[in-house]
């Protein structure tokens, strides 16, 4: 099997399955119970708190668990709406972002807010000006995801957290689900406020994930009860997974460190050798692109047919982003930089994590030239 | 492109004491080698009035953020060693000041020429520099009160330095230079901040702490372990002591009457604290007392506390509003940990009124009908000894886990 839908999983890591196995049968106590077994529980946690801050580069009381990147979305956004809304009731947010930010803002508008949409280039890169024109004084929120999921393009974080400087008011919110540990992000140098972290996207598991709030933002919780994580998120604290996501971080940044530049080069393989077939256009942008994602589109053929081909190979991919992808509609993402429906809906996503190999991605563009030349026969015939 | 090698190190106060200076100077030479001893390859020069760090490769903004919390350190800039040679020093001089160097700023040169037998004196050096500067930059504009850049230059025997920031050290006296002292350590906010100010004023600190189980648990003394690795993180290590406290609670709870139990108790932990001081070559404890702040910080309450021994007693915060010292114990860190919501000896048997005003010899009396001494013997001998070493440097129980 060829793994290539790495933006919409990862494959968890054996050391974070023996962790979680181990946190699971022999640390399972309730880290707010008294007793000394809910206390190693708790020291649990501290210590999940702690190294995760540290990987971060922020501290530990800025690190809150939620249950992955659409909660920490929904909770960035909405917790800024609902305690700010005195204030404003104006959200920016892109059309770049995924679902998980999208329809929260949809929600919102329902609820009276305005919502802003700004949308990218032709390159999927939205820029800091035209957000600071959108800026007005009833402007509370601002969110615009790090790397998209689609098409892997960059945005310009840290000139947008600049710009903002002239803006104190206004809250910044990043969306780093597919950014973490593959392209560097200091929060504290972008004035990033919120940022959304999502564990099974880098090797640990679902259910798991983590919203940074700087110190001494407030936020409105969704999930009110027993007042874990400082009031900002009840519900007993899921231990294990936690632990798992705090080595997941871990191994995933050393992985960073060692294997970078492979992955690097493996992308830049698959964007050349994919742009050299008859009928492709390969949508990633050449600059400021993230290293693992490459997207393109085979003229003439529906996505879903080309996924399916593949398949049949051993070989994973994915149509647009997983979330989305199981209703035929176009890539939004594609749409918003303008590329026509037609070549939106025959765009795939390839998407690679630090164990995959250049043989790997050798195999899979053989793989793509047979299928596509085997598909044409079938559509001439 | 230059880069800087290594950190200058000012001392400030210590540079003042006379004979004692060598001391001083070794003392703050051995904080700075703990904290930067995982650094390999860094060599620390000293003479007289300054230190050199060489990072010899090491990363510079990471040996900075450490440098920063040592005691004993008035002020550190990041610097260039030249030779003195006043063609090179130029060169040398011009290089730095552009990686500094950004359209619009200003800047001034401030020599200082340790080396009379240098042929430039302080003036000339000024001159010669902020000319050479302003000939290279187009475009740049002196400002003597308010530059952007500082280019500092100082002409040494064995060299000359250059250097264009200056960073804040955290002042006080280097660990260990003013001798030894226990401090009463009871998880609450204030007795870790009262043990980083001693330490700022170079005291050795050991930690003591009272537990008495079942009445506190052992995440109460996971919580002072804690916040022992905090003042460890600044000093290097900290000896902490465990004093199991149970049985003279107890005692103390059917002897004493119930608004005086709190001041016995008081007096026997002082009393306690005092012998493992005796026994570890202390000389003096330091407490977390603010004046007023709760029952057993009046000054009649202190009085009649102070009563079992006289030994000084260090009150570092006594002057200070809780304010205060919530914003130190936030810089240090250690609040968060203070926080956390355990019992410790002293609230778990608070007396629903205790006397505000206690009467020292009305408090002795009620004590004479008691013999505390063995169960003192007791709790001194059954004390646990931790040495609590840098968060990161301590041993991980869950190890593999992360």
């Amino acid at each position: 099997m060829i793994y290539l839908d790495n933006s919409a999983t990862t494959k968890p890591y054996k050391e974070v399955l023996d962790s979680f196995m181990k946190v699971s049968a022999e640390y399972f106590g309730n880290p707010s119970s008294l007793h000394e077994f809910g206390g190693k529980a708790e020291r649990l946690l501290m210590q999940a708190r702690d190294q995760i801050s540290q990987l971060l580069n922020v501290k530990s009381n800025e690190v809150f668990f939620t249950s992955g990147g659409t909660e920490s979305n929904n909770l960035a956004i909405k917790g800024t709406a609902l305690m700010h809304r005195k204030r404003g009731t104006h959200i920016i947010i892109t059309g770049l972002e995924h679902a998980s930010v999208r329809e929260t803002a949809d929600q919102l508008k329902e609820l009276g807010y305005r919502i802003t949409v700004i949308e990218p280039d032709s390159m999927g890169i939205v820029h800091a000006e035209d957000i600071e024109k959108e800026i007005t004084p009833e402007t509370v929120l601002i969110s615009v995801m790090h790397v998209n999921n689609e098409i892997g393009s960059i945005q310009p974080i840290n000139e947008i957290g600049e710009m903002l400087k002239k803006h104190a008011r206004v809250i910044f919110h990043v969306d780093n689900v597919q950014g973490i540990g593959k392209v560097p992000l200091d929060l504290y140098e972008a004035q990033v406020d919120l940022c959304t972290i999502s564990a099974h996207k880098f090797h640990g598991l679902k259910g798991n994930g983590v919203l940074f709030i700087r110190d001494g933002l407030r936020l409105s919780p969704l999930l009110s009860g027993g007042n874990q994580e400082w009031k900002m998120r009840s519900g007993t604290e899921n231990v294990a997974g936690i632990v798992a996501m705090a080595k997941a971080l871990r191994l995933t940044m050393n992985n960073k460190d060692k294997h970078l530049s492979r992955l690097k080069s493996i992308k830049t393989y698959l964007m050349e050798e994919a742009g050299r077939i008859e009928g492709v256009t390969v949508h990633t942008p050449e600059n400021n692109s993230a290293p693992h994602i490459v997207n393109f589109s085979i003229k003439g053929f529906k996505a879903e047919v080309f996924v399916h081909a593949l398949e049949e190979r051993g070989i994973f991919i994915s149509t647009t982003s997983a979330c989305s992808s199981k209703k035929s509609a176009a890539s939004s993402t594609l749409m918003a930089m303008g590329i026509p429906e037609k070549d939106a809906k025959s765009a795939v996503r390839v998407s690679l994590s630090y164990d995959n190999t250049k043989e790997e991605a050798e195999v899979f563009i053989q793989a793509v030239k047979e299928t596509v030349i085997r598909l044409r026969e079938v559509m001439k015939s | 492109m230059i880069n800087y090698d290594r950190i200058l190190i000012r001392y400030g106060e210590i540079s003042t004491k006379g004979r004692n200076r060598n001391m001083f100077v070794d003392k703050l030479r051995r904080s700075i080698y703990n904290v930067l001893n995982e650094f390999s390859g860094i060599k620390i020069e000293s003479t007289r009035d300054r230190m050199y760090v060489v990072l010899n490769g090491a990363d510079g903004r990471e040996v900075t953020d450490r440098l920063r919390g040592i005691f004993g350190i008035q002020s550190f800039s990041p610097a260039v060693k030249v030779n003195k040679d006043i063609e090179e020093m130029k060169a040398a001089a011009l290089a730095l000041f552009l990686k500094h160097f950004e359209e619009g700023k200003t800047f001034k040169i401030t020599a200082k020429r340790a080396d009379k037998s240098f042929p430039l004196n302080t003036d000339d050096l000024n001159h010669e520099f902020g000319g050479h500067l302003l000939k290279n930059v187009p475009n740049l504009q002196v400002n003597v009160k308010k530059p952007d850049i500082n280019l500092q230059i100082e002409v040494r025997e064995e060299a000359a330095y250059l250097s264009c920031e200056t960073i804040e050290g955290a002042g006080g006296l280097p660990a260990g230079s003013s001798g030894k002292a226990m401090l009463m350590l009871s998880g609450g906010i204030d007795s870790p901040v009262a043990g980083y100010l001693s330490m700022k004023r170079g005291l050795e600190i050991e930690a003591v702490h009272f537990h008495s189980p079942p009445f506190t648990s052992e995440r109460a003394k996971q919580k002072v372990i804690d916040l022992t690795e905090k003042l460890a993180n600044i000093a290097g290590s900290v000896v902490l002591h465990i004093v199991p406290f149970t049985e003279i609670q107890q005692l103390i709870h059917q002897q004493v009457p119930a608004n005086y139990t709190m001041t016995t108790t008081r007096r026997l932990m002082l009393r306690i604290t005092d012998e493992i001081r005796d026994k570890n070559d202390g000389l003096a404890i330091i407490t977390g007392e603010s004046l007023g702040q709760v029952a057993s910080q009046t000054l009649e309450s202190m009085f009649a506390i102070n009563d079992v021994t006289t030994t000084p007693i260090l009150r570092p915060l006594i002057t200070m509003d809780k304010s205060d010292i919530i914003d130190i114990s936030q810089t240090i860190d250690t609040h968060d940990i203070s926080i956390r919501p355990f019992e410790d000896c002293c609230t778990v048997f608070v007396p629903s009124s205790p006397k505000t005003k206690p009467k020292r010899d009305k408090v002795r009396r009620f004590e004479s009908f008691v013999d505390f001494e063995p169960l003192i013997a007791k709790s001194v001998e059954g004390t646990e000894r931790l040495v609590i070493k840098p968060q990161s440097r301590n041993e991980n129980s869950f190890g593999e886990l992360f």
